[in-house]
Formats: C-alpha cells, structure tokens, sequence
C-alpha cells in the first residue's frame, strides 16, 4: 500500500485516504494560446517511467490538495509538498538526485 | 492479395520442409512417436539490419499487426521486436473477454470486425485459440445503466451487432448462480450479447507468432529498443540491446509502454498507464457458462475451462509501470462480487496479477500516424486491448501498408484529440473489460 505524508497536517496516509489528482506543474494554455498548446495542456501527459510528480488530495483527511514526487517504476517515494508553488522545491530535486543519480526532467 | 500468401499456416508450398500442419492426422502420427517430432512454433530469429517494417512490441496486438501486413497486404521482411518475452505483456495478463457491444459508429465498427476474426481465427491460423463465444452479459443494476443498455442495444441493432437488452429472469436462466434480489443492487435487466465470449488469450499471441514466422519475419525476443533515430523528420531505425535495426516505417504497439517509446521518438501522446490486476480462483465444478461483468459494481467473472473463477476489477487511481497494483482494488473487486455471486464467497484465490494498461482521455485507442513520418502508433487499448487483437491488427496492417488510416482506423487517430472529436467509450468501456 503506497503512504504518502500530507505536508499540510503532517498524517502519514495509506492510498485509501488520498484521491489521485494527476500530473502536477502543468501549465494552463491561456487565451489565445495555439492549437497545439491546448491540447498539450489538456491531454499530452508526461507518463514517465521513473520519476514523476504528481498531484494527490488528502481526501478522507484534512482535504487538501498537495504534491508528491513518486517512481513510478517501483512506487519509491522522494517525497511531498504544498500544492501552492509552480516549480518543484530544491530539497525534493535533491532528494531525487540523491537517489537518481543522472536523472533529468524531460521537457 | 497474393495467392501464395492466403494458405494457412503450415502448408508451405516449395522451400524447405515447411511447418507442420496441425491436424488429427499429425496427432495420431506424432501420437506414434510418443510426441518427440513436433516443430518448435515460431523460429527464434537474430535481429537482421534492416527491414520493411519494425514493429516494437510482440503482443496480440503487433503480431496481428505483422500477420495481417503479411497475409492482406504482401508485406513479409517485417520484425517483430520484443523486451521480455512473446505475449509476456497484458496479452498473457487480461482476462480474455471478447465482445463488442459498444455505443459509438466507430467503437462497433473496430470491435465488431475484431470479433468476427476470432469467430475463424482458429481454422485460419490453424491454431486452436479455444474461441467459446459463449455469451457475454453486462448487468444493469442501477435505473441509469437500464436506460445506458437499452441505449446501446439500440445502437447495435443499427450498426449489425447483435445484442439484446434482456430482463431479470432471463439473466438468472442464462447464469442461475447470480443474485438478482440483492439488497443494495438488485439485477435490473443485462446487456447481453450472445456471440461475445473469451479464448484462450497465450494461444492468440501464440497462433498469430507461428503464422508470421512461416511467412519468414522475424520475431525477436529479449530485445529491448533504446532509442529511436529519425532524419529530417522520418524515421530511420531503432537502437536495441541487440544492435541498430534500420527501417523506415517504425510501429509502437507496447501498449502500457508506449508513452516511452514516444518518448524516444520526441512526441507525446494522451496516454497514462496504470496498473489493473485480475485474479482466479482455485479450480471448481463448472457452474457458470457466460461472462458477467457487474460495472455499476466494479466486477467481472468468468470461468475458465480449467474451472477456475477468473476474475477482474477496476485499474488503480494513479499512473505506475509496477505491474501488480494496489491491494485493496482485489479487495473491492471481491467484495462486489460476492455480492453479486454469494456462492463463491468461501472460495480460495490462486493467484493475482496485474499489467500495466495504457489509458487514453476518451477510452477508446489510438491507431495513428505521428508527428515523425514513418512512425505510427497502436495503443491507448487501456483496459480491453485483449477483445480486439485481431481487428486491430487488421486496421493497423492497412494504416502502415498504405501509410494513411483506412475506413476502421480513421476515427481513431492522434488528431481527434486537438479536434475534439472525441469517441467516447468512458460509459460503455471506463470499467469492464
């Protein structure tokens, strides 16, 4: 069972108590944004095998929305954080490099 | 078409000893010599430079693919590259439900001709793939699903698919161990398609390899493509762990992979993989003789020849490549179908396993060209590839050979997502396969 720790309330919460949410840091095509823009924005995933952020909701907890770093290949968790920043914070890109030496995020 | 190219497999005319033909006739003959001259199935073939066509991925789905490029459209310097092993992937891992009940024109049309295949698949690739079509019911147990099946039921009788909406009773004569008066979910009426049903899933990868390789392609396994090199905007060939293979036109079918195979070749695609496990039983007395799939409470059941309750649920919520899945996803599974089948619930599981489903916004596949020229895609399959093998193949035999889409894979291109033309398949497919 994959736990993740909400880094609002601090609980360290099975799946059961989380919704999935998706890829996190997707930027919104905005008005008048190309074609091709919206639809990278509205179904083009990333899907990495590896590593991967993505967004989560402690739903059957304090409700929050927020981020985790995850590999998808062995569900190893780097770790979690607020959902209100657009870039991933430094100490989990460190915790990533630590642990994935050479790995770089695809554009 | 080229005559040579529509005998069956097994009967090779000129060089060569040729495979064996299976019949009752070699049974009794190799029954003579105690079974020690039978052929291995398919040649285990080395990666050769370069070919007409590279197909990645050697699952139902892109040995169909090399089988009807070879019989349909003459096309036989073809390879077949696969990572783990021949039908290793969701192909050895689903739970072989065939049927093609579904709502839209373009959905009946793919799935409809997939199942007409398998109903000969077994004479024509003189392969027995145990195709039982042996009626496939998907119970309706809110006033919302009644009203959602009848709609289909509809729509099949315009488009040639024979399904019937069919109430209560019907469904307890047809599958006397379900529970129609349940409290929570009591059976309203079923989806019932009579010419749906399942084969034997190994034996489909298997039936199409031995085809292919008596055509002369080359399938090759444990070769694992590494990168994808392209020129001016067309393909050129892959790298794998075997060596460089060049071809100019490339097809990714790896199903809950193909997003890095993209990856490689540059694009993206509306793909996410998740992971969806299935799980049988131990062996029992035979007691069920259709497919039942329970949506409205995430389920579905069918007995194996070998008596064993096979069994399959819902995907996990979020994306992963761990090709086993969240326990407490069996847990639902079970508990749903317990209530729907209260017989089995003192029966003891064998086994469980998942696959990694590759799963696109509208539920339905992605049979396309790229934005790289010579490269196109199969996959987007999600949680029912396994049903549509043989179509798929077919459409996408027609879309390489011929480089566009034909009249069953047009809908389904990458451009429909940008157009918003959507084939939604989320009511009829998002669950059950």
């Amino acid at each position: 069972m994959l736990i993740l720790t909400c880094p609002y309330c601090g609980v360290a919460a099975d799946e059961t108590e989380l919704s999935p949410g998706g890829e996190a840091h997707l930027h919104r095509a905005g008005p008048g944004s190309e074609d091709a823009s919206v639809e990278a924005y509205l179904y083009h995933r990333s899907n990495p095998k590896g590593v991967h952020f993505e967004r989560w909701r402690h739903a059957y907890g304090c409700g929050k929305w927020f981020h985790s770093a995850r590999d998808t290949a062995t569900n190893d968790v780097f770790g979690t954080y607020p959902a209100q920043v657009t870039e991933t914070p430094q100490n989990i890109l460190e915790a990533i490099a630590q642990r994935r030496p050479g790995w770089e995020r695809p554009q | 078409m080229q005559g040579a190219r529509q005998r069956p497999p097994g009967r090779r005319i000129g060089k060569g000893p040729g495979l064996q033909r299976y019949s009752v006739f070699a049974l009794a003959r190799q029954a003579r010599r105690h079974h020690l001259g039978w052929q291995r199935a398919w040649r285990d073939a080395q990666p050769k430079r370069a070919y007409d066509v590279v197909i990645v991925g050697a699952g139902g789905h892109g040995l169909a693919t090399a089988y009807y490029l070879g019989k349909n459209h003459g096309i036989t310097n073809v390879a077949i590259l696969e990572k783990g092993w021949l039908g290793g992937g969701n192909t050895g891992r689903n739970t072989t439900i065939i049927r093609s009940n579904y709502l839209q024109d373009a959905s009946a049309a793919l799935y409809e001709k997939s199942r007409s295949l398998y109903e000969t698949l077994s004479q024509e690739l003189n392969y027995n793939v145990m195709y039982s079509p042996r009626g496939v019911m998907m119970l309706a147990q809110t006033e919302g699903e009644v009203r959602g099946y009848r709609r289909t039921a509809h729509a099949n009788s315009l488009q040639g698919v024979a399904t019937e909406f069919i109430g209560p009773e019907r469904v307890k004569q047809l599958c006397p161990i379900i529970e129609t008066k349940g409290p929570r979910y009591p059976v309203l009426g079923a989806l019932w398609q009579p010419r749906g049903g399942t084969a034997r899933h190994d034996a489909v990868a298997w039936g199409y390899a031995r085809a292919c390789s008596d055509m002369g392609m080359d399938i090759i396994q444990r070769c694992e493509v590494t990168g994808i090199s392209s020129e001016n905007g067309h393909v050129t060939g892959v790298e794998t762990t075997r060596g460089s293979i060049a071809t100019r036109k490339l097809a990714l079918v790896t199903a809950g992979h193909s997003s890095v195979l993209a990856e490689m070749a540059g694009f993206r695609l509306p793909i996410e993989s998740l992971p969806l496990q299935a799980l049988v039983s131990e062996p029992i007395k035979p007691c069920m003789d259709v497919v039942v799939m329970a949506n409205t409470v995430h389920g579905y059941m069918s007995q194996s020849d070998k008596g064993e309750m096979v069994i399959g649920g819902g995907t996990d919520g979020y994306n992963a490549y761990t090709q086993r899945g969240s326990f407490h996803h069996i847990e639902e599974t079970v508990r749903a179908l317990v209530e729907t089948f209260p017989i089995i619930s003192r029966l003891k599981m064998l086994r469980q396993w998942g696959g990694i489903v590759d799963m696109t916004g509208d539920r339905s596949p992605i049979l396309s060209t790229t934005p790289v020229g010579g490269i196109f895609v199969n996959c987007g399959w999600g949680t029912g590839g396994f049903k549509a093998i043989p179509g798929s193949g077919w459409a996408m035999a027609d879309l390489l050979a011929r480089g566009a889409p034909g009249p069953i894979a047009g809908p389904f291109g990458l451009e429909r997502f940008r157009e918003g033309r959507m084939i939604d398949e989320s009511v009829a497919a998002g669950v059950a396969h």
